[in-house]
């Protein structure tokens, strides 16, 4: 009875609150959360606009969320290059390549460091966490690629960043949380450790291992530093996001010193611009993870709060 | 010898019995599907982690880059104090540490204001379909790259972009008095600032809504029935909700204020604005690969590290102390 007695006062509460106050507050909540989403969404919206635009047209601005004169001339103009052409598949490759290595080597050296019998665990554990303190910083780290003769390769977008320590502690976390008796009845049969991993902890740790490849995909495909800094001399293993960085540079510095795809849009006056090709490079560069991520959106939140709070 | 015995053989008794180092070699041996699916990876981590770690040697030689190891000359703390004391050196790297710690102080604290403020809105939302919307479009600019970032940004602060619109449209300035935004020095921090959180806001509120979601429906029920407004709920029992979760993550974010990005401030960064936008990590590439000062940035970057290690090491003590769980 003194339940229902309190349900009914809550109520009668809330519908009192909801009256006028409440109102003003939820109208508050959701102009500012619309603002944000504006502001968020505004910017990609209209970069958009501009590339699906007519490179001349866009040239007289007000161009905001619609395109004025559609036209496809940007895209066509963009992927005859064969730069573009070329870097689209080198972040592909890097990605995907970068994604499967990661995810593979993380998850084994976790399953490795979850056994707690495994007379070598506090030894591995210690010195990957240590590499989270400290690191060589800028100079040493180029003159160790330098010496290994990785520049101007593509095994120097692999190699270095095989295994995050970030990566190394969610996974663990993951497997650890995982019921004794199905890796027991494992051994039991017979199996040894690689065979446990590949086969039963590998599948059951698909929602943590989707996590760790998203966040290797975006930083991959994302990455345009490694590439300046090794692999500058080499065109063939450029990315989009170099080739976009290497336009933003060109639009900022009023001497093109530097030349080739990034300048070429303006010999061709009529047909493309250097704002239009910025533009339309912008869209290259960020669609296939704008695409992606919502899909994915369950597994980055679950690995987030795992490895952010608990770790 | 029978697994059993070596399983719950435990390592403290290992070390007394005579036959401890032998005990470990069998163990070991049963175990080398382990090591050999770890080893490989820790002689990457050697390779790729520590060497670089010995490469800060460079910082204490005159190193000549044709130079075998033991040719180099050594001449010790020599650039450390050139980076502190040289009049043609230790401005410029005076002011990057100045921009560093500005920088990264701003980015803390207008970080973790907004996302908070942005997850206790999100919590208030009663459409769950306008929560969901909001949050995925939210996260959108995370997963963009700072290059795609400093366009856009760039796009929108030009004098013919959608901000100087906007202040011409409410009046603030007329035609012909447009700002150019990145060419005004002094307002570089506040940019990058606001950039950070343009890109990161969303993104930063998932631990915030995590902690949210576990707090216990009864207090706020108790809290409606004693008359308690939303803003008063919000105010009394959501933020002391998530306060330890905000402790922890101050601390341990504390300990990065050496880190303050290097991408937004290199994309972003012009002649114009260099003297509040170029931070430690820009002075060690200008110096070490632009200028092939190895040494000297090597130096520069040495000191980044040792002083972050500190920061870090105390932040994650302090964290211990204080209760809550550490990060590792």
């Amino acid at each position: 009875m003194a339940n229902l007695a309190s349900v009914s006062k809550t109520r009668k509460f809330s519908s009192r609150n909801s009256s006028l106050g409440d109102k003003i507050f939820d109208i508050i909540i959701y102009v500012v959360l619309t603002l944000l989403m504006v502001v968020t969404l505004y910017p990609f919206i209209n970069t958009l606009a501009v590339s699906l635009n007519a490179a001349a047209d866009s040239m007289k601005g007000g161009i905001h969320l619609l395109p004025r004169q559609f036209s496809l001339e940007n895209y066509k103009f963009v992927f005859n290059e064969n730069t573009v052409y070329n870097a689209t598949l080198i972040s592909v490759l890097r990605s995907v390549i970068g994604t499967i290595v990661t995810v593979f080597a993380s998850a084994m050296v976790a399953y490795t460091i979850s056994r707690p019998e495994y007379v070598l665990r506090k030894f591995v554990t210690i010195a990957f966490i240590i590499t989270m303190y400290i690191n060589g910083g800028l100079i040493p780290n180029f003159l160790l690629i330098r010496d290994l003769g990785l520049l101007d390769t593509f095994a120097v977008y692999i190699l270095p960043g095989i295994i995050g320590v970030f990566n190394l502690i969610i996974i663990r976390s993951f497997i650890e949380q995982l019921p004794d008796s199905i890796l027991e009845s494992a051994r039991i049969d017979g199996a040894g450790d690689f065979r446990t991993f590949v086969n039963i902890v590998l599948p059951l740790c698909l929602p943590v291992l989707a996590t760790v490849a998203l966040f290797s995909t975006v930083s991959q495909w994302n990455s345009w530093f490694d590439v300046f800094l090794y692999n500058s001399s080499n065109e063939h293993l450029s990315t989009l996001q170099y080739e976009l960085q290497k336009i933003l540079q060109n639009s900022n510095t009023t001497s093109s010193a530097e030349s080739g795809f990034a300048n070429s849009g303006a010999g061709d006056s009529m047909k493309v611009s250097p704002l239009s090709i910025r533009a339309t490079m912008t869209i290259v560069a960020s669609v296939p993870m704008i695409i992606i991520y919502p899909f994915l959106q369950k597994y980055f939140v679950k690995g987030m709060t795992v490895g952010g709070v608990k770790g | 010898m029978d697994n059993n015995a070596t399983l719950t053989t435990s390592p403290s008794t290992l070390e007394k019995k005579p036959t401890g180092l032998k005990l470990f070699f069998t163990r070991l041996l049963q175990q080398r599907m382990l090591v050999l699916m770890s080893i490989p990876f820790v002689i990457w981590l050697v390779i790729f982690k520590y060497v670089p770690i010995w490469g800060w040697t460079i910082a204490f030689q005159d190193y000549q880059p044709g130079l075998k190891f033991s040719e180099q000359q050594w001449v010790g703390f020599k650039h450390f104090k050139i980076l502190f004391t040289d009049e043609t050196f230790s401005d410029q790297f005076l002011r990057a540490v100045r921009n560093t710690l500005a920088m990264s102080g701003i980015n803390l604290i207008l970080g973790f204001v907004s996302a908070i403020t942005l997850a206790l809105l999100l919590n208030e939302v009663r459409k769950v379909a306008f929560k969901r919307v909001v949050q995925t479009v939210s996260y959108l600019p995370h997963f963009i790259s700072w290059v795609v970032a400093a366009g856009i940004i760039q796009t929108t602060l030009a004098p013919d972009g959608v901000i100087n619109e906007l202040l011409k449209w409410i009046g603030v300035i007329d035609k012909g008095q447009e700002y150019l935004f990145l060419g005004k020095a002094e307002w570089f921090w506040g940019i990058f600032g606001a950039s950070s959180v343009w890109k990161d806001i969303g993104w930063n509120t998932i631990v915030y809504l995590a902690a949210i979601s576990s707090i216990d429906p009864a207090q706020y029920e108790a809290a409606e029935m004693d008359g308690a407004g939303r803003l008063r709920r919000m105010w009394y029992i959501t933020l002391p909700g998530i306060k330890p979760v905000v402790i922890v993550l101050l601390i341990m974010n504390i300990g990065y204020l050496m880190e303050s990005g290097f991408e937004p401030q290199y994309l972003l960064g012009n002649g114009m604005n260099v003297d509040y936008s170029e931070n430690i990590d820009i002075f060690v590439l200008k110096y070490g690969l632009q200028q092939f000062n190895f040494p000297l940035a090597t130096a520069a970057g040495m000191f980044k590290t040792v002083v972050s290690f500190i920061l870090l090491f105390s932040a994650n003590h302090i964290a211990k102390r204080m209760g809550q769980e550490r990060l590792f």
